[in-house]
């Protein structure tokens, strides 16, 4: 099992140019648990995912892991604890699914020490566990959207990080896909302990598959806690201008929230 | 976390993990043989180059010459005029590959090659001047050159960021840049006091036509620093084209890759120019070839720098000899690169390809 990490953040500010995208943000991610991320386009989900990784350095204030700025801590080693898999990573061309998921040991190498039968196990091990090892000797170019996305999750696995943040794992997925990744990703909780946070734009799977949800608006934090506690009628107003209704999820319990728009309204008016 | 199974299938998973090893040792066994032939192929034209020519030599006297002993004939022909152009191919061929390949790598494109976005030119152009204009020596020349190619490479860079530098824009913007500074080494040419084809093929399209020992030197002294550091970094460099949020997230500090990559990329190609001249498509054809051959996935900095040093070698034995007229070595490598770069344009319209 893991070693539950503390990832903190700390009044953290964040901007591309002139531009601020987050202010002042104070935010602690549950150890061992799946924690999702929401909020309408540009409200700097993103941009904050990539603070946590140390893509982007803050303006102010200070993302801690284990009580440590991962600004300041050496790549590899904070690599070796926190892993991420960006929106749109890059394969190149030809490369095999082995080969690419391969690439995940990058931080457990040391810059003479050659590859071990260890990192051939974690390599397999990744595979097993995203069913891609069928897959291995293909190229990753001729795979389907859901193979591919599951190659990748396969090398975040490969770097064994006991954290894994997600910039929208989901995205150009059809609804299977999306369903087979997220319950990869909570096996990859349940099992290994794991912690995950990963940005979603479905309110509703971020729901289902989060122990704790966080809505952003406006770079900051409108609600956070229990789905439940969250996904209300009136944070979907606030944070996404939209009139719904939120019911308990028959198959999971979990809240279901249903768009209203202009032009359904058949036996209930807004709540 | 160790490597504890995630699913009960401990079977399974030993097989998958030696199906992976398999997979990873045949990768290594391939870009080894590869590299092996390679070696094989160069000593081979490298020794034919000393033999062959208006009098053939044997290998005996050959060999004579290079441990110094005085073989009539041979000491001369071989040692002054044969060797120092045959190492010279083989250095020069060796800095464009290894120059070529690790900005096609870095840039994600094979268009993204020094010598198609104008540092070739801008070391050639800045060479041409300091010995046409300015009578350096070959010291001076390649400081000038290195210079020159760093300036028009932070030029590139700069007139084609835009939030953020697309492959396109800075290929087209680099070839724009090519035009002028070869138009550029035209003018300090026709500028000579007297007009000297063979010096002036030499800064258009590359030759090795007189090339002695005070050529040599510099490109051997910029081959034994920077390709170390360069093949330090090939580990880094072949991470950065998973993008360089992945690269990143993977603990590759990128900027400083890249920083480190592009120094070092300029110097090699800056070097083997002001020696040169820039040998035309070596840098572009070189990584291409060696992936074709190595397979996906592998570095390629060393094949791609000994298919350049193959490239050149082949390239001016073949202009030297296979023709009535002896033609310059970039007029041959010029004559291969051209079709592949229609090719590559050609194919790049129906989808952005990569290396």
């Amino acid at each position: 099992m893991t070693v539950d990490h503390s990832l903190a953040i700390e009044n953290l500010t964040l901007g591309y140019g002139d531009r601020t995208v987050i202010e002042g943000l104070d935010l602690v991610v549950p150890a061992g648990r799946v924690t999702a991320i929401v909020g309408a386009n540009a409200c700097g989900k993103s941009t904050l995912l990539r603070s946590m990784s140390r893509l982007l350095a803050p303006r102010a204030g200070h993302v801690l892991l284990d009580g440590k700025d991962v600004h300041r801590m050496p790549a590899k080693q904070l690599a070796r604890t926190l892993g991420l898999l960006p929106q749109s990573p890059i394969a190149p061309e030809g490369i095999t699914v082995s080969d690419l998921v391969g690439r995940g040991r990058h931080p457990h190498q040391g810059i003479l020490s050659r590859w071990s039968a260890a990192d051939d196990v974690a390599v397999a091990d990744a595979l097993d566990a995203t069913e891609t090892a069928a897959l291995a000797d293909r190229s990753v170019d001729e795979l389907s959207g859901g193979q591919r996305q599951r190659v990748w999750i396969a090398m975040a696995l490969a770097q064994q990080t006991d954290l894994l943040l997600l910039d929208e794992p989901t995205t150009f997925l059809d609804v299977s896909h999306q369903i087979e990744v997220l319950d990869l990703l909570t096996d990859l909780n349940r099992s290994r302990g794991t912690t995950i946070v990963m940005v979603l734009h479905d309110l509703n799977l971020a729901a289902r598959y989060s122990d704790h949800l966080i809505a952003l608006a406006s770079g900051r934090i409108h609600a956070s806690g229990h789905p439940a506690d969250v996904l209300t009628v009136s944070t979907v107003r606030e944070v996404f201008g939209l009139d719904s209704r939120v019911i308990v999820d028959p198959t999971s319990g979990k809240p279901l929230m249903l768009p209203i728009g202009r032009h359904h309204m058949h036996d209930a008016a807004p709540v | 976390m160790s490597t504890e199974i995630l699913a009960d299938k401990p079977r399974s998973q030993t097989t998958t993990a030696d199906a992976v090893a398999r997979g990873r040792v045949q990768r290594a066994a391939r870009r080894r043989t590869v590299v092996i032939v390679l070696a094989v192929l160069i000593v081979l034209v490298f020794a034919l180059s000393l033999m062959v020519g208006r009098t053939f030599y044997p290998p005996a006297d050959v060999i004579g010459v290079i441990l110094g002993r005085d073989v009539s004939g041979a000491t001369f022909t071989v040692g002054r005029l044969r060797l120092p152009r045959a190492v010279l191919a083989v250095l020069v061929g060796l800095c464009f590959g290894l120059g070529g390949v690790t900005f096609q790598t870095m840039l994600r494109n094979p268009l993204a090659s020094p010598d198609i976005i104008g540092i070739s030119s801008g070391a050639s152009a800045a060479a041409a001047f300091a010995i046409v204009t300015l009578s350096l020596g070959a010291a001076q020349v390649s400081i000038f050159a290195i210079v020159s190619g760093l300036v028009v490479a932070l030029l590139v860079y700069a007139l084609s960021y835009k939030g953020g530098v697309a492959g396109t824009r800075l290929i087209l913007i680099g070839i724009g840049i090519a035009a002028m500074l070869d138009s550029l080494t035209n003018y300090v040419l026709s500028q000579a006091a007297e007009w000297d084809l063979q010096e002036a093929m030499r800064w258009l399209t590359g030759s090795l036509n007189g090339s002695n020992w005070s050529q040599v030197l510099p490109v051997l002294a910029a081959l034994a620093v920077l390709a170390p550091v360069l093949i330090g970094q090939s580990r880094n460099l072949t991470l950065t084209q998973l993008g360089d949020d992945t690269a990143a997230a993977l603990g590759v500090r990128v900027e400083r890759t890249r920083l480190v990559v592009i120094v070092t990329a300029v110097g090699l190609i800056a070097f083997a120019t002001a020696a040169a001249g820039p040998i035309a498509f070596v840098a572009f054809l070189s990584g291409p070839i060696a992936a074709r051959i190595v397979g996906p996935g592998a570095s390629l900095l060393v094949p791609s720098a000994l298919v350049g040093a193959l490239l050149v070698l082949v390239a001016d034995f073949t202009g030297q000899f296979a023709f009535g007229t002896r033609y310059p070595v970039g007029v041959i490598t010029g004559v291969l690169g051209a079709p592949y770069l229609i090719y590559l344009i050609v194919r790049s319209n129906r989808s952005g390809g990569s290396l």
